[in-house]
């Protein structure tokens, strides 16, 4: 057969001595492969010319080190400004995997990386799928989370695949699979390391067995007991997602029970789904995402050896998870009977994480006690993470200072202090930034980096960088009480507080924010926080003669500090608040809630402690769980303004 | 050419478990792990800076027969830092040190981490032949009726009596003793009596007790377990050891007509301890403070049946080589594998006899004043995990040497299967 390597700009073909031919896509001038429509239409004319001259077989493979291919091309997404345009996108997909899905020849997606979204449904619409054994190689249909629909096959195939229970969860969840589970649960038909992929790839390819077909039970659950599945999805899905703020979910099991998975059948959930500003919105806020990724690019800084002082929660959590992400923690505190609960609390969270024993063991071993700080001396990034104490902190920062590298990232994880005071003993005071982790870390993506009046700008860059090597997402503030994230929140738990002081009942309060969108009542976010906490963040955001709310005052003073002590507001049996049926929620409530938050990330704008609406609408979003559909307080102000 | 003398930067050891008849919390590579990383870092250089990793270990389970390279990339020193493992029984931590010493010496390293570490109380279960073969008569079996027929000849008396490893290691495999019983041998030639070895050990404990509440012990770094729980301490030193209490002991080795019991024996533990050994110009280079220098070692052999008395024919030679005589010595460290064994070592170079016969000397070579030997006790207080404690004397001499404003001590530990190894050390401070 006759090839020119060159006839596409994103794809490179070549067919091999044995007749098979090998399609590796590599996206001109992109680092991660998406399909853009140019990409599918040179698959569209790959597969024409093999109609008239078909392979031994048809082998997919990805040019990109970084994975597979990622999805859709999402900035596609954003031009979706009528619905025809929407129906146009979904059929392309649809009908180009389906003639990949026909054709007479076998073909083969050999996965290793990431295989997502668009991605993972032209694998399914291979006859055979090969994943590659590694910690990066990922499956999954995440078009739930940017608020749309798999709509090019994922909801016919995978339920077809691996059974719709499991196939649902992960179009519901927008969960990936890893390599081995790919192979346990049917989707992937052979699991191997890199080494002989190449080879497994043609075997399996050349010898063409028919693929497992999944249990009876899953196939009688795809076909006549659907009705059941589909019950039992809507179910758990509204235990999430309210189907005003989220209608994807929904759709997708619709889709699915009622037209077969093609999206085509049902125009107007397409139409729906198009034209909600949910999708809009979680699309902006992928976007937005990037962004704050973005900012971690601009220092090549890479660090190799944390220290962090302070054993505590935050301490504990922040060198566990640094530690989990593969670098080499020294965990500092008065003693080791102090350290000792943190790295327990951490081979806990690893056991639920890792299965792999000897990658436990790796992790715990990159997690070292460190009592007497030697540490400190060879870190590159040294976070300070005692007690809310100023003096204590600035004595802590100035013997730090001494014995670091000089050119250390030196931080504080400080809710409540000024950079700008505990700096001014040091050296040199523009060396300290906040780097400002939520609780609990490894939940949480937002970390704010904290500049402080005349902070060094190698040094947060440096910040920035880190925390985006550690998977999180930096998101560059001003030193002003509270930063962002606790300053938009303070106000929005007191009226809250107050709206129980006026006699209204606590679960009717948390109600009225749930059905809002938001992830946790404001009355139980106080008692995830702490009362103690919210009574100091109130004086230091409020001023110290500012009358805290009754309610606040008689637990804190009765000593029930929430839900540490297991009894703040709402009383803990495991870990979870006991609450009892919400009262009737009075109209206009959640608006009123709201209103001090929204005035309040406005606010932080205008003082530039944040630099534009955007970058506050994403701080509140990943901070705080702030409604993800609304796209963030500022864009729902402007919305609703509208 | 003469002994080059190799500086010991720094050191530091976990604290000895003691073996309770199940595997203890922590495998072997988990107890040098521990130690390892506490030591390294506080150093001025990175891990991956070292030139090697050498780790003596007498008996390392299957899963890490060459536990020293486990262990160096356990501990961080990266792909490119080569590590090995060596094993001469009671000595294999010493060993590991005399490797490394001979490696800067002639200029392969300049810079090595090295020491010893065991975890007897993981020490294997073994199936006897008899069973071995049993399985692969088992294997061989196609049919069912094959299988049933191999399977009735099972004796289950045979599974349930497992060989037990530790007791295997514990025997000399060319005469058939067990280790407890050439200390008998000992006990008998010198006439060393019952009393006598259990007062050595409630001394061995009550030093042990005071070196701890003086906090004499610094090389000691804490374990953790992943339940939390720290060990910070030797936890088989017994602050209410007595005499009393030890002479209702039954003799373990000779059971009904001997004098060596558990408690004037070393305890079976698990246990840790690395030194960081350097060239003049590692020393330089990383600007260290060394804790002292080896300045000689030696290696000796003897009769297997008498192998307790190994520091005598290892340490005599280099005193002799140095001008020394025994009190000449500030401070010694001879291991206690055995308070009989040790008294024995004493009685030894106290005997004109044994020296003129088995050392060449003219007549007894001198006393060693008690008073300078063992200061903080020793193996029957602190235990003995085998790998392990030939690096902990080492170390612990030259702590004590610091502690004490000293300068010159010698440490030395007999070798079961008949040898002796012994090191010369003077303190820098």
């Amino acid at each position: 057969m006759n090839i020119d390597s060159n006839a596409y700009r994103n794809w490179q073909l070549e067919v091999d001595g044995a007749g098979l031919a090998w399609a590796t896509l590599d996206k001109a001038g992109e680092t991660t492969n998406s399909l853009s429509s140019e990409v599918m239409d040179e698959l569209a004319s790959i597969l024409a010319r093999f109609d008239s001259e078909p392979p031994k077989g048809l082998i997919f493979r990805s040019g990109k080190s970084a994975g597979f291919i990622a999805g859709a091309d999402i900035q596609e997404f954003t031009r979706l400004d009528t619905p025809a345009k929407g129906i146009a996108l979904v059929e392309r997909g649809w009908q180009l995997f389906n003639r990949l899905a026909a054709v007479s020849y076998p073909t083969l997606a050999l996965v290793r990386g990431h295989c997502l979204g668009g991605g993972l449904e032209l694998a399914l619409a291979c006859r055979y799928l090969l994943v590659v054994d590694e910690p990066a190689t990922r499956l999954g249909l995440p078009e739930v989370m940017l608020g749309i629909v798999p709509g090019w096959g994922g909801m016919l195939r995978l339920p077809g695949r691996i059974g719709p229970q499991a196939a649902l969860d992960m179009m519901l969840t927008g969960k990936a699979l890893d390599a081995k589970r790919a192979k346990r649960l049917g989707l992937a038909d052979d699991c191997v390391p890199a080494r002989v992929m190449d080879n497994a790839a043609a075997l399996l390819i050349v010898a063409d067995q028919p693929r497992r077909r999944p249990p009876v039970l899953q196939r009688l659950l795809n076909g006549p007991l659907k009705r059941l599945v589909a019950g039992a999805a809507r179910k758990q899905v509204a235990r999430r997602a309210r189907v005003e703020h989220y209608p994807a979910p929904y759709a997708i099991i619709d889709i699915w029970e009622k037209y077969q998975g093609n999206a085509l059948a049902a125009p107007e959930l397409i139409d729906s789904i198009v034209r909600s500003p949910t999708a809009r919105n979680l699309v902006r806020v992928f976007f937005m995402q990037e962004r704050l990724k973005g900012f971690g690019k601009a220092s090549t800084f890479q660090a190799k050896r944390v220290h962090v002082v302070g054993a505590g929660v935050m301490g504990g959590d922040i060198a566990a998870w640094c530690a989990l992400r593969g670098l080499t923690v020294t965990l500092q505190d008065q003693g080791m009977e102090r350290i000792a609960p943190a790295l327990q609390r951490a081979y806990a969270a690893y056991s639920k994480r890792l299965k792999d024993p000897r990658e436990l063991r790796d992790v715990m071993d990159r997690l070292i006690p460190d009592p007497e700080g030697h540490g400190a001396k060879s870190a590159d990034v040294v976070i300070e993470a005692i007690f809310e104490n100023l003096d204590a902190k600035r004595a802590l920062l100035e013997q730090l200072d001494a014995v670091i590298k000089p050119d250390a990232v030196l931080a504080t994880n400080t809710s409540s202090l000024r950079i700008e005071e505990l700096s001014s003993g040091l050296g040199r005071p523009g060396r300290l930034i906040g780097i400002h982790f939520f609780n609990p870390v490894a939940n949480m993506p937002l970390v704010e980096v904290v500049a402080g009046e005349g902070a060094d700008t190698e040094i947060l860059a440096r910040g920035t960088a880190f925390v985006k090597q550690i998977d999180r997402l930096p998101l560059p503030v001003k030193s002003a009480p509270g930063f962002l994230v606790n300053a938009v929140l303070g106000p929005y738990m007191l009226e809250a507080m107050r709206a129980v002081d006026e006699g209204l009942a606590l679960e009717t309060v948390d109600e009225a924010m749930l059905a809002f969108g938001m992830p946790m009542g404001p009355i139980e976010l106080v008692d995830m926080v702490g009362l103690d906490i919210a009574m100091a963040v109130g004086k230091s955001l409020a001023g110290a003669d500012a009358e805290p709310p009754r309610c606040l005052l008689e637990r804190f003073n009765a000593g029930q500090l929430g839900k540490k002590s297991g009894r703040g507001f709402y009383e803990y049996r495991q870990g979870k608040a006991a609450k009892g049926v919400p009262g009737r929620v009075p109209a206009g409530l959640a608006e009123r809630l709201v209103a001090p938050l929204l005035e309040r990330t406005q606010q932080l704008v205008n003082d530039g402690i944040v630099a534009d609406a955007d970058l506050a609408d994403a701080g509140v979003i990943f901070g705080t769980g702030f409604a993800p559909f609304t796209g963030g307080p500022l864009n729902y102000l402007r919305n609703r303004n509208v | 050419m003469g002994f080059q003398p190799v500086y010991v930067v720094d050191g530091a050891r976990t604290p000895f478990l003691k073996g309770r008849n199940a595997p203890g919390p922590f495998s072997a590579s988990d107890l040098a792990v521990q130690a390892g990383r506490a030591l390294l870092i506080r150093q001025s250089f990175a891990a991956s800076d070292l030139d090697e990793v050498i780790l003596g270990c007498a008996s390392p389970s299957p899963d890490e027969v060459n536990i020293g390279r486990v262990v160096a990339l356990r501990l961080g020193c990266g792909h490119k830092v080569p590590a090995w493992t060596v094993m001469r029984n009671c000595a294999s931590g010493m060993q590991a040190l005399d490797s490394a010493m001979a490696n800067i010496q002639n200029g392969r390293a300049q810079l090595v981490l090295a020491g010893g570490v065991d975890a007897l109380s993981h020490a294997p279960l073994l199936y006897s032949p008899a069973m071995v073969r049993w399985f692969a008569l088992m294997m061989q079996a196609k049919t069912i009726a094959q299988k049933a027929g191999v399977f009735a000849k099972l004796r289950p008396a045979q599974l349930l009596s497992p060989v037990i490893g530790l007791l295997k290691g514990l025997t000399d495999p060319n005469i058939g003793l067990l280790m407890g019983q050439t200390a008998e041998n000992l006990a008998w030639r010198f006439g060393i009596s019952r009393h006598d070895m259990d007062q050595f050990s409630v001394a061995s404990h009550q030093r042990a007790v005071a070196a701890r509440a003086a906090g004499h012990l610094g090389e000691i770094v804490p374990l953790l377990d992943v339940q939390g729980t720290v060990y910070g301490e030797d936890d088989g030193v017994r602050a209410d050891a007595n005499l009393a209490g030890l002479s209702r002991l039954k003799p373990f080795f000779d059971r009904r007509y001997g004098r060596v019991t558990p408690g004037n024996s070393s305890q079976i533990s698990d246990g840790a301890a690395w030194l960081i050994l350097a060239s003049q110009a590692a020393v330089d280079k990383w600007r260290l403070e060394p804790l002292g220098r080896i300045t000689d070692s030696q290696w000796a052999a003897l009769d297997p049946a008498q192998m307790g008395l190994g520091p005598v024919h290892a340490a005599t030679p280099i005193l002799q080589r140095n001008g020394l005589a025994l009190a000449d010595v500030d401070l010694w460290e001879i291991n206690e594998a055995f308070a009989a064994q040790v008294l024995g070592c004493l009685a030894a170079w106290e005997s004109d006899e044994y020296c003129r016969q088995q050392l060449d000397l003219p007549a007894a070579f001198g006393s060693l004043p008690r008073a300078r030997l063992n200061v903080d006790g020793g193996a029957v207080a602190v235990g003995h995990p085998v790998g392990a404690s030939g690096a902990r004397i080492v170390l612990h001499l030259l702590f004590a040497l610091r502690a004490a404003k000293a300068r010159r001590g010698v440490a030395a530990i007999c070798i079961g299967g008949g040898q002796g190894g012994a090191m010369l050390v003077e303190s820098i401070s």
